[in-house]
């Protein structure tokens, strides 16, 4: 039928070929997908995580109780540190728009300034955290395990719950900033006997006491725990460590192959191959993934720290 | 543009590190052959086990050595085989053989691309593939044999390098093998995607595009959604055999010695991996239907009956695919209600399946019928799609699946809708685009005689399996001998592994005609079906870039068959419009 007459119908409604859907190119595109599947893994971690958190809650940690150490500070400052941590990733990615921003405007030193202090803000956290894994892993005020595997705190009676630290049980003095003493078994179930107004706890947001008669009785078999690693730690449930550091490890994966690629980009602009290219196109694709890494920190901060 | 004319190519750019998207198919087509071949020898090994188990067979010994000593298979590599073969039909077979064959061939033919978004990314796809088969088949010579806890793999046999002989080094290549497979099954989807979005000709709407590319389209999107969650599922299972954590595990004892691991649960992990493993079925199944689509209207010589309501069944099969992982866990211990909820979820999946079905009989219904072998598979296919469908239907329903789960009903069950359902559309995929593929024909004789007897077989393995899943047999069982109330089902077995051992051999016959005719057979022309498509306005011999001067424009859907008032019973879709066909509206 392909003859002259045939008429050219209306095609003002069909796709047309050679524009683009949603104004992105292939590359873009690929890259909207392939955060559509990171983002379902981490789904999956994060569920599996929530599921654990509600099937444990006498026995889940709470946050504040865990991460209370801020560089060079005495004293407890809960959740500070991460705090600052986020901040500085969530300014990265503003420097990140700025450097897309600067891309558009076909201005190399913007992309170059804005992109160098991304990639400074991206090495920062992945800093901060392996600080804080530092002190997650050495452990703070210590802590029991009973016979079945449960990990109970240390508490005065009548001081609410207040976690007692091993050190000042067996001491009697309050435990020095930074210190890292490891003590026996043996010596802290004895110096359990002596104080008879210590008593313990669970981890849980309900902080449910034992009596004292309770705790002794408890003691019995227990073992000492300090610090955390993937078969015990003294923060509470195992699962609690087990998914810290397999979460956050995995965040900090992704963050690191974004400072990678953020590195490759920054040689990329200083040789000036997107300038002759005459766009910042793959300035913005390293983008979607840097925001991408800071979004799922966001809730990685939320289900871990805030919830 | 011009670059691809002018290209200069050696052997390793053609041939191995191509990124031309038809020898990228052909490369998935060849080593998913391969597979193939591995995975079905080794159903035959274990239906000579299921049939005779006391019987000495000299091959088990040559071919299994010391797991076969005197030709008696030993029970852990009966484990070990029922596993292999599962992945490696699943995944292997059928999902890269099929999907990354057919994708990678017809996406930019059918559309009007010159190729995929990115060469470079679709060959890493391949590569992966490759690197991951490789590893599959090198577990099977490690010395305690491959991973033996089921295709599924669910822990603790998986997460416990102690439990049985192939939880230590073959279970750990199972997961390297399958994280490559992930990673090139990603990179295939995304490339696919942005395709099929981006890349098409000038008047090819989404709405006229042939139904094979609206299936590998949403199968691509299924991939890519439900495959990372397989990945968070296997790392977690890393995380527990390699570095102590308890996510999946807890209160287990092996050899009398109490683990220390607390708290975790082998339901996450089913969970985990359900929610991949459903949309893995309609990832096997969509791309089969959508080029049983395409063959049946062609050679029934009629458009496709209802192509909105095919597109839209595809779309809801897709979506709901996600919402019934719940059902292969009825007997998890799950709360009934949920349990009635993934029960309702479903059997929705009955409706956009019946609408499939319905509307392929009604395409054949008083069609001019062209029996090519490509469309007795793709007529298969539907007998197949429905006989399995209906079973479906029994264990989507919880109260009643849990009668017969974990038996060989539910074998008989998956075997028919998904194996033989996508196997019969990969066999009608590769002879209706054989022609496509080398630029010759196949043998239209051997065609039908691999056709009958792969169908009659087919059937004479899996029908018989639903009685005896009925009467209770339980599936991945190495022998029933120790049950005398099996005793009666035992020629039942011995029937069902004649059909096997028939259908293995007709196999031959398909691979000898492929190979000869690949390279002996009748020259193709251009377009030998007769078909409307944009596949076939492309050159026979293969040409980088596809068409050699302009991209075809595309005017009309891809169905026009037996068109009232046309010279010829199809109108290619660059053949423009007719006053008469705008006048009342044409496609």
């Amino acid at each position: 039928m392909a003859n002259g007459a045939a008429l050219e119908q209306n095609t003002s409604s069909l796709w047309g070929g050679g524009r683009q859907p949603f104004g992105a190119s292939y590359g873009k595109m690929m890259m909207w997908f392939f955060l559509l599947s990171d983002a379902l893994t981490f789904s999956g971690f994060l569920t599996a995580m929530g599921l654990y958190r509600f099937k444990y809650e006498e026995t889940w940690p709470v946050a504040e109780n865990v991460f209370t150490h801020f560089p060079f500070l005495h004293g407890e400052h809960p959740l500070l540190f991460v705090a600052l941590m986020t901040f500085i990733l969530i300014v990265s990615s503003v420097t990140m728009v700025l450097a897309v921003n600067a891309g558009h405007k076909m201005n190399t030193k913007g992309v170059v300034l804005w992109l160098g202090l991304t990639i400074v803000g991206g090495f920062t956290f992945l800093g901060s955290q392996a600080w804080e894994w530092y002190h997650f892993i050495n452990g703070d005020k210590g802590a029991i395990m009973l016979e079945d595997q449960t990990i109970m705190y240390f508490t005065k009676a009548g001081s609410e719950g207040e976690i007692l630290s091993v050190y000042e049980l067996v001491t009697g003095q309050e435990k020095p900033h930074g210190d890292h003493s490891e003590f026996q078994t043996a010596d802290v179930i004895s110096a359990f006997g002596l104080n008879e107004d210590v008593t313990l706890r669970m981890p849980g947001k309900e902080k449910i006491t034992l009596s004292r008669e309770e705790a002794k009785a408890a003691m019995a078999n227990a073992k000492l725990i300090q610090g955390a690693g993937m078969r015990a730690n003294e923060y509470g449930n195992v699962l609690f460590a087990d998914f810290f550091f397999f979460v956050t490890g995995f965040h900090g994966t992704h963050v690191f192959s974004g400072v990678v690629l953020n590195i490759i980009i920054f040689i990329n602009v200083l040789m000036g191959t997107y300038e002759r290219r005459g766009h910042y196109e793959m300035v913005e694709k390293v983008g979607l993934y840097w925001h991408f890494v800071d979004l799922v920190w966001v809730f990685v901060f939320t289900f871990f720290y805030l919830v | 543009m011009e670059a691809h004319a002018h290209h200069k190519e050696t052997f390793i750019t053609k041939y191995i590190f191509s990124t031309d998207h038809k020898m990228i198919a052909k490369q998935f087509l060849i080593t998913g052959m391969i597979m193939g071949i591995v995975g079905v020898g080794m159903s035959l090994l274990f239906r000579l086990q299921l049939a005779w188990p006391d019987q000495e067979w000299p091959i088990l010994e040559a071919l299994l050595g010391k797991w076969g000593t005197d030709g008696i298979m030993d029970p852990n590599i009966y484990l070990a085989l029922v596993t292999i073969h599962g992945t490696i039909m699943v995944f292997f077979v059928l999902t890269a053989g099929l999907s990354g064959t057919f994708s990678n061939l017809l996406i930019p033919l059918q559309i009007g691309a010159r190729d995929m978004a990115s060469g470079f990314i679709n060959m890493l796809s391949y590569w992966f593939f490759f690197a991951s088969s490789v590893v599959m088949l090198a577990s099977l010579f490690v010395e305690n044999g491959p991973a033996a806890a089921g295709w599924t793999i669910y822990p603790p046999l998986s997460a416990l390098p102690q439990a049985v002989p192939g939880s230590g080094l073959g279970m750990t290549l199972w997961l390297v093998s399958m994280s490559l497979f992930i990673v090139s099954s990603l990179l295939g989807a995304l490339n696919y995607i942005v395709t099929v979005l981006n890349l098409r000709t000038k008047g090819m709407s989404m709405t006229r595009l042939p139904l094979t590319i609206w299936a590998f389209f949403v199968t691509a999107i299924l991939g890519v959604l439900s495959f990372p969650v397989l990945f968070s599922a296997a790392l977690l299972l890393i995380f527990d055999r390699s570095f102590g954590t308890s996510f999946y595990l807890s209160d287990i004892m092996v050899a009398g010695e109490m683990l220390t691991n607390q708290g975790g649960s082998p339901i996450l992990f089913q969970h985990l991996f359900w929610f991949l493993g459903h949309p893995e079925v309609y990832i096997i199944l969509l791309p089969a239907l959508g080029i049983s689509s395409e063959v049946i209207s062609t050679n029934a010589r009629k458009p496709i009956f209802g192509y909105r309501a095919m597109v839209g069944s595809i779309l809801a099969i897709a979506f709901l695919s996600f919402i019934v992982w719940g059902h292969h866990m009825f007997v998890t211990g799950m709360n009934p209600f949920l349990g009635s909820v993934f029960t309702f979820t479903t059997l929705l999946i009955a409706i956009p399946s019946a609408v499939k079905a319905f509307n392929y009989i009604t395409t054949l219904w008083k069609g001019n019928l062209q029996f090519t072998p490509a469309m007795l598979f793709s007529i298969g296919l539907v007998s197949t799609f429905i006989t399995g469908g209906l079973t479906g239907l029994i264990l989507g329903d919880s109260a009643l699946d849990i009668n017969v789960h974990d038996t060989y009903f539910v074998v008989a069950h998956f075997h028919i809708v998904m194996g033989l359902s996508a196997i019969f559309g990969l066999f009608a995929g590769v002879y209706h685009w054989f022609p496509k593929l080398f630029g010759r024909r196949m043998n239209k004789n051997l065609g039908y005689v691999h056709f009958w007897v792969t169908f009659i077989s087919a059937y004479g393995v899996f029908f018989p399996m639903h009685f005896l899943g009925m009467a209770g047999l339980p599936r991945r069982y190495y022998t029933n001998t120790a049950f005398p109330m099996f005793d009666d089902l035992a020629d039942i077995n011995v029937l069902v592994s004649y059909f096997a051992i028939i259908g293995g051999i007709a196999q031959v016959i398909f691979i000898w005609n492929f190979f000869y005719s690949a390279l002996r057979g009748k020259k193709a022309e251009q377009n030998p079906w007769k078909s409307n498509t944009l596949e076939w306005t492309t050159p026979v011999e293969h040409i980088h870039g596809n068409w050699p001067g302009e991209i075809p424009e595309v005017h009309r859907w891809p169905y026009d068959y037996s068109k009232p008032g046309m010279e010829e019973d199809f109108v290619p879709q660059t053949v423009p419009l007719s006053k008469d066909e705008v006048a009342t509206g044409g496609h």
